[in-house]
């Protein structure tokens, strides 16, 4: 086995020991399952229920990707604005920040008397808890770009648009990627914490109903998914990052 | 060297970076008054902070002076130039672009050519694999720049300022990363460039035998505020070849004005022409 395969493996394997450790200290000490239930038993809770888990599976993950469209859309547009002019960087990074800052759990009663139970809340709170990180990233990239390469296009009488189409814009595209792995995880964390008090559709409303009848099986199952669908689009979206922005990862790649 | 209308023409200009420091009279250049012919290379030597990036700012348009007019090819410099073209030190290539689409770059930007690239592109493809060819770049146009080496990058970064046939080259320090042969090696292709299509060259350096071995004329900068001390003629004849580093004539030049550059510490009065 060569290097590169086994750091391929690593992830599995270490899956594994988790999961027979688990398994282990959960029959060991013979804990119930009310409390703390075994590997095995979260699996069977998944095979036995999975009709009802896909259903709310899938909802969790159009409502995610709808916010998290938006998150990009509107992420992108503000780090566009925010990179592209020092006067709009000092306007709105320190108010972008302060609103960063507030808890987004606390947006979803607010969202609630404006859109009512449901779908409004799930995707806005997705998409407020996304779109941070991706404006900071856009912004950054446009914000840095080196002088002298400015130059060498403003000398030709270039403005200061075709600096951020030709130069800004590319160069922001490793940090764009990264953001976007960051944004789609955060996403899940919104619309499950908005499905657990303002929905009855959703992992997030999954689990609070199966916590309130002690199906503690399968509310571990439902959190076993989404991680899962969160690892899923993580994974693809560093796919398109390596095959598109290759030139920022060269080092890994070998010139 | 007195032309009736040179092609660029530094009347007395001072440049202070912004208000506050014209305020205090603190200037980046102080007095540059300098006149160079239409196809002359030009070489600017000085110690580091003396205002020779200031001067490139000034002679691309960059900046405009607080006091005196810069004329260049008979118009007075008002923005950024279209018909010159740059290098730096650093090749500051895209990495995201290959060779060829970085030497393309100019001519997506400066027009006429900008409104023909789509119904060009064969051609200004074609042209730009020829530049890249005669500086012996061929066959590596489609690799990326991080994929060359560091004398391959700075020909490419060359190429780039060339490719819009730009009537003046202005270059900050361009070998200045390089190890001893490269740049020897680059100092020719430099020299074949312009003895083939004559454009005006800028060529600012640290490297005295650089200057000497490429320029007709040297210039000697003071350090702040940056003034011009000395104007050198190299009357070394063309075509040089690199032996000539090696003569006495040449080694000479090089110690004149590197005394020059060694007396720039102590007080000096009415050096400047």
């Amino acid at each position: 086995m060569t290097a590169r395969e086994r750091e391929r493996y690593a992830p599995w394997l270490l899956l594994v020991i988790v999961l027979v450790l688990w398994e282990a200290i959960c029959r060991g000490f013979g804990i119930s399952e009310f409390i703390f239930p075994s590997p095995s038993r979260i699996a069977n809770q998944l095979v036995e229920f999975r009709g009802v888990i896909a259903g709310h599976a899938w909802r969790t993950f159009w409502v995610t990707m709808v916010g998290f469209g938006l998150s990009i859309v509107v992420g992108t547009l503000l780090g566009f604005v925010i990179g592209s002019s020092r006067m709009a960087y000092a306007a709105m990074y320190p108010l972008m920040t302060g609103f960063n800052a507030i808890p987004k759990a606390a947006f979803v009663p607010i969202l609630v008397v404006w859109f009512g139970i449901g779908v409004g809340p799930a995707v806005l709170t997705a998409f407020l808890i996304s779109f941070f990180p991706i404006t900071v990233n856009i912004a950054t990239g446009l914000a840095t770009i080196e002088p002298e390469l400015e130059d060498v296009l403003r000398v030709l009488g270039a403005k200061r648009w075709d600096v951020l189409i030709k130069i800004g814009l590319p160069r922001s595209m490793p940090y764009f990627y990264a953001s976007l792995k960051v944004a789609i995880t955060l996403a899940f964390v919104g619309t499950t914490v908005s499905e657990m008090t303002a929905a009855n559709e959703g992992i997030g409303y999954l689990l609070i109903s199966a916590g309130s009848s002690m199906q503690m099986g399968l509310a571990f199952g439902g959190l076993v998914v989404i991680g899962a669908m969160a690892m899923i689009m993580y994974e693809l979206f560093a796919v398109i990052e390596k095959r598109t922005t290759a030139w920022a990862h060269r080092s890994a790649g070998g010139a | 060297m007195t032309l009736a209308a040179p092609f660029v023409d530094f009347s007395h200009v001072w440049l202070a970076y912004n208000d506050e420091l014209l305020a205090q009279r603190r200037f980046a250049v102080e007095d540059i008054d300098l006149k160079i012919g239409a196809g002359e290379f030009v070489a600017i030597v000085g110690p580091s902070g003396c205002g020779k990036s200031t001067f490139m700012k000034l002679a691309t348009g960059l900046r405009r002076p607080s006091k005196g007019t810069i004329t260049i090819d008979g118009r007075e410099v008002a923005g950024p130039l279209k018909i010159t073209g740059m290098a730096f030190q650093s090749s500051s290539l895209l990495p995201w672009r290959t060779t060829l689409d970085n030497v393309l770059l100019p001519l997506e930007i400066v027009e006429p050519h900008r409104s023909n690239f789509r119904s060009q592109r064969g051609a200004f493809v074609e042209k730009a694999r020829k530049l890249l060819q005669s500086v012996g770049l061929g066959g590596y146009e489609d690799k990326f720049p991080w994929q060359l080496s560091g004398g391959m990058q700075q020909r490419a970064s060359i190429c780039r300022a060339l490719i819009h046939e730009p009537k003046m080259l202005l270059l900050d320090e361009p070998f200045g990363a390089l190890d001893a042969f490269t740049r020897e090696e680059l100092w020719c292709i430099l020299r074949d460039l312009w003895t083939a299509q004559r454009f005006n060259v800028i060529l600012v350096t640290h490297d005295l035998r650089e200057a000497v071995f490429l320029a007709d004329t040297v210039y000697v900068m003071s350090k702040s505020p940056g003034r011009m001390l000395v104007r050198r003629e190299i009357p070394l004849a063309r075509p040089r070849d690199l032996e000539v580093t090696y003569e006495k004539h040449f080694g000479d030049i090089v110690h004149e004005l590197r005394a020059h550059i060694g007396s720039i510490r102590k007080p000096l009065v009415g050096a400047a022409p």
